[in-house]
């Protein structure tokens, strides 16, 4: 079996948040990671080629610096790691980014695609089930369960109030909730390999079947109108009070407010 | 493709078992108001199987018309089906824009759509207005008018963007449930009912459902709840969500909880705040052992009176807290949940 792994590199948003003075966000003090629902996505392909072997390759999409989160990918026991970087892709809104990896991902063999439900710094869970669709295959996305029988995965789809059990034939692309699992450490020999391991780089020569118009920031329908720093709520209150007092401040705070 | 074509403001009527979902209303609601800035009807696109009664329902809360898509294989939600249905709809019709809920389901077809009909998508948006782009003249550049403003949040709520899908059509978003109001229910009020079938045919895209296991839930939906009392990691242990469950009931209220507790499965999804849960705005919030991820602030930060307990005086959720407290909470809840029965009997 051949898995796909698509993973980004993000600014780390969880418990390690940096401010400027002024309130916004600090990134530049930030620490770059893999994106956490797709770490769970390569933990499950890592997963699938323990139980049932398999060829785990993961590419992602960047700067030359996400290098790195394929390093942390193949010390994790990925078996490659392909890097699609080139100035022309910049800029690129969620059709773009998504018309670019399936333009990487038709140079491949695949049975099962897997990419996160979507990354910390976007939050749109968009750019899997697109790929899908640009290459014609089914998506299934919020995946809390994932197994293999014969030619078809067998998938647990997480909704609101319910799940589906679905199955579908390879070769699909299945989307990853963080919850799927605990993605496993890095070994110390596995960073000693991957720290030595070739990543092949890919510029938009190496795209497959996808039109410059589709590309980059040019080829990106969506286009930013404003951005700003959100300006938070302030801080009220603050009280550092024996229990009793505690309560009595709430239910204080409780009454002049009319809640009780 | 001509812009021109495309006219009107379509929104996808979400049902889930053939009830109307909450954001289905909240976009008609929405969708009206957008319709109204730039003269056209408002069209709700009601996809599913024996639906058709459920067209009224839209009529009364402002829908012009209502296009019915009702096949046998749009029982339950499946992606293939779905978008195939939405994007006939669209090619048939034409709309200048389509808003669909940012719900478990909206945010699998809405890309899924968007990525076949080869148009923009806006993920999540909480504000959705009718200007101009650029949003400010620019010398040399032609400043387009009656673009739909999409404004979402991102990066974990930090940040706040404003996006525009000036050359392609629909302009296509996904709209985050609880942000957006309903219009008043008129009674008797008709739309024009349009039955649209495009064909399905299953084919390698088509999944098949094996099973349906529905959550247990006699709960209150969080969103829909006036006090939350909400629960994080620091509560400890699933069992130890009694003290929480045992103030809920003395102040009429919903237990809700953070994402940490959801993925350590000591509550179900549904309860969940945040940004990969669900947005509230009650009138009071406690937040009890949540340290305030940002992702979580996103989700709760618009609520009335915000209280936090916490026992780590720098956790961040004091930063958005009316009333912060710093303590432990296996001390400071039961106190005040027996104190709080006392003041509401001698009231």
């Amino acid at each position: 079996m051949k898995i796909v792994v698509c993973v980004k590199q993000v600014p780390d948003t969880k418990g390690g948040v940096k401010f400027n003075p002024d309130g916004t966000l600090d990134r530049g003090a930030m620490l770059a990671i893999m994106n956490p629902d797709d770490k769970a996505g390569l933990e499950a392909a890592l997963r699938l080629k323990d139980q049932y072997g398999a060829e785990v390759t993961v590419v992602t999409m960047g700067l030359p610096k996400a290098e790195e989160v394929l390093r942390e990918a193949l010390a994790m026991g990925a078996d490659k790691g392909i890097l699609v970087t080139d100035r022309v892709l910049g800029g690129a809104d969620t059709w773009a980014t998504s018309q670019t990896l399936a333009g990487a991902i038709r140079n491949l063999e695949y049975d099962l695609i897997i990419t996160g439900r979507q990354a910390i710094d976007g939050d749109t869970a968009q750019v899997g089930p697109q790929i899908s669709e640009h290459l014609n295959i089914p998506v299934i996305s919020y995946a809390q369960d994932i197994k293999i029988e014969g030619d078809s995965v067998i998938v647990q789809r997480q909704y609101d109030d319910r799940y589906h059990v679905l199955k579908v034939q390879m070769p699909c692309l299945i989307t990853a909730l963080a919850e799927l699992n605990e993605p496993r450490y890095m070994t110390p020999g596995g960073i000693f390999d991957a720290y030595d391991a070739e990543i092949t780089v890919w510029g938009r020569a190496d795209l497959k079947d996808v039109e410059d118009s589709n590309l980059g920031l040019k080829g990106s329908p969506t286009q930013i109108a404003r951005a700003s720093d959100k300006v938070r709520k302030g801080a009220g209150e603050k009280v550092n009070l024996d229990v009793t007092e505690s309560v009595d401040y709430i239910i204080d705070k409780l009454k002049v407010k009319h809640v009780i | 493709m001509n812009i021109q074509d495309y006219k009107g403001v379509f929104v996808f009527a979400q049902q889930v078992d053939n009830v109307l979902s909450g954001i289905a209303l909240e976009l008609v609601g929405k969708g009206k108001d957008l319709a109204k800035d730039l003269g056209v009807d408002v069209t709700a696109v009601l996809v599913g199987s024996d639906v058709a009664s459920l067209a009224d329902e839209l009529a009364e809360y402002g829908a012009d018309k209502v296009i019915v898509v009702d096949d046998p294989e749009l029982k339950e939600y499946r992606t293939e089906p779905y978008a195939h249905a939405l994007a006939s709809v669209i090619n048939e019709y034409k709309p200048e824009i389509f808003l669909i809920g940012a719900t478990a389901i909206g945010r699998d077809l809405g890309p899924r759509v968007s990525a076949r009909i080869h148009t923009g998508l806006t993920a999540d948006c909480t504000q959705l207005e009718i200007g101009d782009f650029p949003i400010n003249p620019i010398p040399g550049r032609e400043q387009l008018h009656n673009q739909l403003l999409m404004t979402r949040p991102a990066f974990g709520g930090n940040t706040i963007a404003t996006i525009a899908c000036p050359e392609f059509r629909p302009q296509m978003a996904t709209v985050r449930p609880g942000v957006m109001q309903k219009a008043p229910r008129e009674a008797g009020r008709k739309a024009e009912v349009i039955n649209y079938n495009p064909g399905f045919t299953p084919d390698n895209k088509y999944v098949e459902i094996l099973e349906v296991v529905k959550a247990v839930s006699d709960t209150v939906d969080i969103m829909d709840a006036k006090i939350l009392v909400s629960g994080g990691r620091g509560v400890g242990s699933p069992e130890n969500f009694k003290i929480l469950e045992d103030l809920a009931a003395v102040l009429d209220a919903t237990v809700s909880c953070s994402r940490a507790v959801v993925d350590a499965g000591w509550k179900p999804k549904d309860l969940q705040v945040g940004q990969t849960g669900k947005t509230v705005r009650p009138n009071v919030y406690f937040a009890i052992g949540i340290s305030g991820a940002i992702q979580h602030l996103a989700g709760m930060e618009e609520s009335d009176i915000i209280i936090a307990i916490n026992k780590d005086e720098t956790a961040p959720i004091f930063d958005v807290a009316d009333y912060g407290i710093v303590g432990d909470l296996n001390k400071i809840v039961p106190a005040l949940t027996e104190k709080l029965k006392e003041a509401i009997a001698n009231k």
